[in-house]
Parts: C-alpha cells; structure tokens; sequence
C-alpha cells in the first residue's frame, strides 16, 4: 500500500502570520436532508456533532461538521477513521436518500494562525471576515483569489481553509504572498 | 458590483462569487413541439432597459441556482428568491411595483 500524503505535504511558511498545510487529513461530504432526524442522530452518533445551522460548523474533539449548503455538509475527522466514519454513516442512513462518500484525498487543508490572519484572507476573498461578521463557529464558501474555497475559524486567531487538491498549491502560494512580512494593509484593526 | 442575496446560503454573494445563468422562466418546448415555439425557447430571449429576472447560480459558495428580480438600467435588485418556482412571487413584484409603477415583462405585471 502506498503512503497516503496530502497535495503540500505538510509545508509551512512565516509570514506576518503562519500559513500550513495540516497534512493528511479525513473528510465525508454527506448529503440529504439536513432536517430529517434520521439524518441528525446518524451524524451525532458518528461524529459527536449536531448538525449545524446555516453557514455554521460544530466541532467536538477531533471531528467537526459543517454547513455547505442546505443539503450538504462536510464532516472533518481524522484520516484514518473516516473510512469507518463513512461506513457507519451508510449504514445508519441505509433506506433513505443520501450520499455518504470518504473525500479525505479530494481536498487540502491549510491553517493560517496568527494575529493577523484576517488581513490574510480580506486580500483574497470578497466575503466580510472582519471581526464582526466571521468568528468562530461561522463557516464560509467563497473564492480565494480565483478558485473556490472554504474557511472557518478555529480561535479568534486561527483560520482554516480547505480547497481542492488540484489548487491546494496555488491556494498555498497565495495565502503565503498576502502574509509575507511588511505587506499588512492594517485594514481588519488587529 | 452586482451583489445577490443568496436565498439558499443567506449570504450577501458579490458578482465574482456567482455564475450568470441568463434569462429566468423560460419555459421548456422539446421533442414534439411546434417549430416556433422550439425556435422561440432556444434562441428568443428578452432585452429589457429595466426591470429583468435571471437566473444565478451561487458557483464560488453553496453552488444553488437561485432567480434574481433587477433593473438592468440602474443595476438596482428588487429581491431574489428561490428556484423552486415558475414565476416570481408577490413580495417580489410588489417590491418592483413599489419602484417601477406599471412594470411588465413577458407575462408578468
């Protein structure tokens, strides 16, 4: 069997805050119907996370799950259970209308922490992630730059970002120019 | 900058979050229909200055389809709402009326 290794294999760079890619790393797309209660105990019971509300994502330990859209959700975990994860999703969720599929290798995860990190992302996205309007809790698609993109904070100075595979180098070398030192625009007030 | 409330995401989705999908409400004539009505479904589209309903897709965000009611003069957006729908609903054309007294565009009024 092959090594499984994610698109930066754990690449890191200082800036004026710190881009990394979190390395391999599990996540199962899930869709259906967000507001059956077959579907809300079968992600509780797998995960340990109700399902969120709009544009939210609930983490409890290791796992997390997010809102992407009113019929999807994408659940985070680490990489080796989400095979399990994923099956014990199928097996709950058997006789309704549903898809569960194992995507760990589909997209990459970056983090970018420090105190600047909102200045990193306003360079690169039109949403508003200015303290007011994105904290903690809130979960986000949007662009970076010119490829989609998702992101939500994990702390007040954390943010983490997932993209597909195929861009995770070019999202890399984007978020790394916006944090490199001496390139704050001192917009977000941090 | 064109900014669409998503009704499906709730976000306040800029023009470069979102993928044009022309004209809204057509309605389909396939196999079996008359020449011109098949004609008139693929290729006759409305060229309004004014009050205009299209269809967007949220692509850089929840990837829903979603219509849009707007002025094509002003660039001014009188709401938009969900895709589940084959014309707009009357919060939608009351908000137009409110601003565009005796409005009309193909069927509706």
């Amino acid at each position: 069997m092959s090594n499984a290794v994610s698109a930066l294999q754990g690449e890191v760079y200082k800036g004026f805050a710190t881009v990394a890619d979190v390395g391999p790393s599990g996540m199962i797309a899930l869709r259906g119907d967000l507001g059956a209660a077959k579907l809300k105990g079968a992600v509780k019971k797998a995960t340990g996370v109700a399902v969120p509300g709009m544009r939210k994502a609930g983490f409890a330990g290791d796992n997390g799950v997010c809102w992407m859209s009113p019929d999807e959700l994408l659940i985070l975990c680490p990489y080796e259970s989400a095979g399990d994860m994923t099956t014990a999703l199928q097996e709950a969720l058997a006789g309704t209308h549903h898809l569960a599929a194992n995507v760990s290798d589909a997209r990459a995860r970056i983090v970018v922490s420090g105190g600047d990190m909102r200045e990193v992302l306003a360079k690169l996205t039109p949403a508003d992630v200015s303290a007011a309007a994105f904290v903690p809790g809130d979960f986000r698609r949007s662009r970076l730059a010119q490829v989609p993109a998702a992101f939500w904070m994990a702390d007040d100075e954390t943010v983490e970002v997932v993209c597909f595979r195929s861009v995770a180098r070019y999202v890399f070398d984007i978020l790394k120019n916006a944090a490199i030192p001496g390139s704050e625009a001192g917009f977000m007030g941090t | 900058m064109l900014i669409l409330h998503c009704p499906y995401c709730g976000t306040d989705a800029d023009e470069t979050e979102l993928a044009p999908g022309g004209e809204a409400h057509l309605k389909r004539f396939g196999p079996g229909s008359q020449d011109a009505d098949f004609e008139a479904y693929l290729f006759a589209r409305e060229n309004p200055m004014g009050v205009h309903f299209e269809r967007w897709r949220h692509a850089n965000g929840c990837g829903k389809w979603f219509h849009a009611a707007r002025c094509t003069t002003t660039l001014e957006v009188f709401g938009t709402y969900s895709a589940q729908t084959l014309d707009p609903p009357q919060e939608i054309r009351d908000a137009i009326t409110a601003k565009r007294p005796g409005w009309r565009w193909r069927d509706f009024a």
